[in-house]
C-alpha cells in the first residue's frame, strides 16, 4: 500500500517543491536496503563459516574421545559428557524452582509493595552478569563447602543463572493465558490448583518450552560460570558421572584450547569444538520446537 | 474463594441427594479436604520459591559486599578507584584501568551497535516483505543464543588477523577488537527489541504521515522512531547490560594486559576479564582476592542500576 503513495507522489504535481526530502528518501532507502542485506548476509556468513569449518572434519572418534594435553589428535568426548550433564542437573534444578516462582507471581501474587519488590528481584536477577554466579558459586562451594571445582558446583551456579529467567517466561506465558479458560475452569468447580495444572499450564506450555529452550542454549554455551565453578579440567575418563568431579564443558574447553593450550593441533580442535557446539545450541533450539509446532498445528485443527 | 463454593454447594447437595448418602460415606469429605490441603501446599510451594529467588539476588549482593568491602581493610578508597597501579605482587590494587576499560569498551560498543541495530530495525519492520521478516526475525533470535565462546573464538580466529592486516600493528587485540565482537554479539538483541518496538507503533500514525504527504523517510525519522523511543532504549539499556557483563568474548579478543588504553589497538584489560583471569590464581583470604570480588560488586551495582533504569522506562512508557 505504502507502495502505492510512494508512486502516486512522484507523479504529484506538487512533489516538485520537495525535491531535496525525496533525494533524502532514496539516500535512506539505499543506506537501509544495502546495510540490511550485507549485515544479514554477514550473520549467515558467520553461521556458514563455523559449521563448514569444522562439521566435515568431525569423526566419531573426536567427538566421543578423550582430550590430551601434549598430543595431538585429543577428543572432546567428556567434556561433550559434561555439557549435557551440567545442562541436565541445572535444569532440573531450575525449572521447578523457577516455573513455581513465575506461577505464584501470575497467579497467587497479591498487588502491593513487597511483590513489587520480589518483581524488581527476579528482574535484578536476570540482568546479573553471568561471572558474578560464578564468583558467587566459588564462594559457596569452594569456600563455604569446600568441595571444590566440581560438576555439583557448577550446576548449582548454573540453575541460579537460569531461575530468573525461567520465572519471567513462566508468569508472562501464564498471563498471556485467555481469561475465559480460567473462568471456565472455575465456574466447572475447579479449585485453584486444578485449574492451574490443567488449563492454565497447558495453555501457556508454547511460551513455557520456547523459554526453556531459550535457556537450555545458553547454559549449554555458557563458560564464565563454568570456568569459575567447575574448572577447565576433566577427570579424564569418559561416562564419568560423579557430580564431585571436575566438570568442565564443551565451551570452556573451546575457549581452554584456543588460549591456553599446548596441543599442536590446538587449532583444529577449536575448529571442530566450535562447530559442535554450534550445531548442538541450534539443535536445542529448532529440535524443541518441533512437537511444540506439531501441537500448534494440532490443536488449530481441532 | 474457593472455600466459599464448596461450604454454598454443600446444602444443595443434601437437599437433593438426601442428608443420608452424605453422612454414609465419608469420601466427599476426604476429598474436599485433600484437595483444601493440595492447593494450600501448592501455594506455600510457590511462595518459598519465589521467596527463594529473592533470597539468591540478597545473598549474591550480601556476600559480594562483604567480601569486597575488606579490600579496604589494606588499601584506601581512593587508591582503588583513583590509581591505575594494578600490581597484586607489589600489594598495589588500583582498579582505575579497569574500570575505564570498561566503561570505553560499553561506550564504544554502543556507538557502534546503536546505529546499525537502529538500521536493522527499520529494515525488519518497515522495508521489508512480510514472508522475508518472518524468515528473518527467527534466524536473529537464533543469533541470541549463539555461545559467547563461539563468537570470542571467532573474533580471535577472524578479527584480530583482519585488524592486523588492515592497520599493521603488532597485535591487534584490544579496545577495537573486543567493541567489535560485543556490538556482533549485541546486535541481535538489539535490533529484534527495537524491531518489535517499531512494529508496535499503531500503523494509523505512519498512515497519517503518509497521508500528509511524508515520504519514508520523514516518516520513520520523525514518526516511528520518536514513537518508539521508550521501546528503543529499553533495547539499548539491555545491550549495554549485556556488554558490561560480557566476559569470554571479552577475555579471548582484549589482550588481557593491566595497562590504560590510550589507543583502540593497545592490549588492555576490563572488570570481567580481569576477574575471571586471575581468580582461580588467587587464595580466597587474600587482598587480591577481595579486591577481585569488589570488581564484581561494582559489575553488579552497575548492572542493578540498568534493571532500575529499565523499569523507571517502562513505567514512564506506559503513563504517557
Amino acid at each position: 500500500m505504502k507502495q502505492v503513495i510512494h508512486t502516486n507522489r512522484l507523479t504529484n504535481p506538487f512533489s516538485g517543491k520537495n525535491g531535496l526530502n525525496r533525494v533524502k528518501d532514496r539516500i535512506f532507502t539505499g543506506v537501509v536496503w544495502s546495510l540490511g542485506v550485507l549485515i544479514i548476509a554477514f550473520i549467515f556468513g558467520l553461521l556458514y563459516l563455523i559449521l563448514q569449518d569444522g562439521l566435515p572434519k568431525l569423526t566419531w572418534d573426536f567427538i566421543f574421545g578423550l582430550p590430551s594435553e601434549i598430543e595431538e589428535g585429543g577428543g572432546i568426548g567428556p567434556t561433550l559428557l559434561n555439557s549435557f550433564y551440567i545442562l541436565f542437573i541445572s535444569l532440573v534444578i531450575s525449572i521447578p524452582l523457577g516455573m513455581a516462582a513465575g506461577i505464584y507471581l501470575a497467579e497467587f501474587a497479591p498487588d502491593n509493595k513487597l511483590i513489587g519488590f520480589v518483581r524488581i528481584c527476579v528482574e535484578g536477577l536476570a540482568s546479573v552478569p553471568s561471572i558474578i554466579f560464578g564468583l558467587f558459586g566459588i564462594a559457596l562451594f569452594v569456600e563455604y563447602f569446600e568441595i571444590g571445582l566440581t560438576i555439583l558446583g557448577g550446576a548449582v551456579s548454573l540453575a541460579f543463572l537460569n531461575l530468573p529467567v525461567l520465572t519471567r517466561v513462566t508468569e508472562e506465558s501464564i498471563r498471556a493465558v485467555p481469561k475465559e479458560l480460567k473462568s471456565a475452569s472455575f465456574a466447572l468447580g475447579g479449585t485453584h490448583l486444578q485449574t492451574i495444572m490443567r488449563a492454565l499450564l497447558p495453555a501457556s506450555l508454547n511460551g513455557i518450552i520456547t523459554g526453556i529452550c531459550l535457556v537450555a542454549g545458553r547454559a549449554f554455551g555458557e563458560s564464565a560460570v563454568i570456568i569459575l565453578t567447575a574448572g577447565v579440567s576433566t577427570s579424564g575418563e569418559m561416562w564419568d558421572f560423579s557430580l564431585f568431579s571436575p566438570g568442565a564443558t564443551l565451551a570452556v574447553h573451546l575457549w581452554y584450547v584456543q588460549s591456553e593450550a599446548i596441543v599442536g593441533d590446538a587449532q583444529e580442535i577449536a575448529q571442530k569444538a566450535a562447530a559442535v557446539l554450534v550445531f548442538v545450541v541450534l539443535l536445542i533450539n529448532l529440535l524443541f520446537r518441533i512437537p511444540l509446532w506439531l501441537n500448534s498445528r494440532r490443536t488449530k485443527r481441532s | 474463594m474457593l472455600e466459599s463454593t464448596h461450604t454454598a454447594r454443600q446444602p444443595r447437595l443434601s437437599a437433593e441427594l438426601g442428608s443420608a448418602i452424605l453422612a454414609g460415606s465419608s469420601k466427599p469429605f476426604d476429598r474436599r479436604s485433600r484437595l483444601f490441603f493440595t492447593n494450600r501446599l501448592f501455594r506455600y510451594i510457590c511462595i518459598a520459591a519465589a521467596g527463594f529467588v529473592c533470597l539468591i539476588l540478597l545473598l549474591i549482593l550480601l556476600l559480594m559486599f562483604r567480601t569486597g568491602v575488606l579490600t579496604f581493610s589494606q588499601i584506601s578508597l581512593a587508591d582503588f578507584f583513583l590509581s591505575a597501579e594494578w600490581n597484586p605482587e607489589n600489594e598495589q590494587y588500583g582498579a582505575l584501568i579497569f574500570l575505564f576499560g570498561t566503561f570505553a569498551l560499553t561506550a564504544l560498543t554502543l556507538l557502534i551497535c546503536v546505529p546499525v541495530s537502529l538500521i536493522i530495525a527499520v529494515f525488519l519492520s518497515v522495508f521489508v516483505p512480510p514472508w522475508l521478516k518472518n524468515m528473518l526475525r527467527p534466524v536473529l533470535d537464533l543469533l541470541v543464543g549463539i555461545p559467547s565462546v563461539v563468537y570470542g573464538y571467532l573474533g580471535l580466529t577472524v578479527l584480530i588477523p583482519l585488524i592486523r592486516n588492515v592497520t599493521g600493528s603488532g597485535m591487534g587485540d584490544g579496545l577495537l577488537a573486543a567493541a567489535l565482537v560485543l556490538t556482533i554479539m549485541v546486535l541481535p538483541t538489539v535490533s529484534r527489541i527495537s524491531d518489535d518496538a517499531i512494529s508496535a507503533v499503531p500503523s494509523k500514525f505512519s498512515d497519517a504521515s503518509y497521508a500528509l504527504g511524508a515520504t519514508r523517510f520523514q516518516t520513520v525519522w520523525r514518526v516511528q522512531l520518536p514513537s518508539a523511543k521508550s521501546g528503543i532504549m529499553y533495547a539499548v539499556i539491555l545491550g549495554m547490560a549485556r556488554a558490561i557483563g560480557e566476559t569470554m568474548a571479552v577475555v579471548m579478543v582484549i589482550g588481557n594486559t593491566p595497562q590504560l588504553a590510550d589507543s583502540l589497538l593497545k592490549p588492555t584489560s576490563v572488570l570481567t576479564s580481569n576477574i575471571v583471569m586471575q581468580i582461580s590464581n588467587v587464595p580466597f583470604d587474600s587482598t587480591w582476592n577481595y579486591a577481585l570480588y569488589l570488581m564484581g560488586f561494582l559489575l553488579l551495582v552497575i548492572s542493578l542500576i540498568m534493571i532500575v533504569a529499565i523499569r523507571w522506562l517502562q513505567r514512564k512508557g506506559a503513563g504517557a
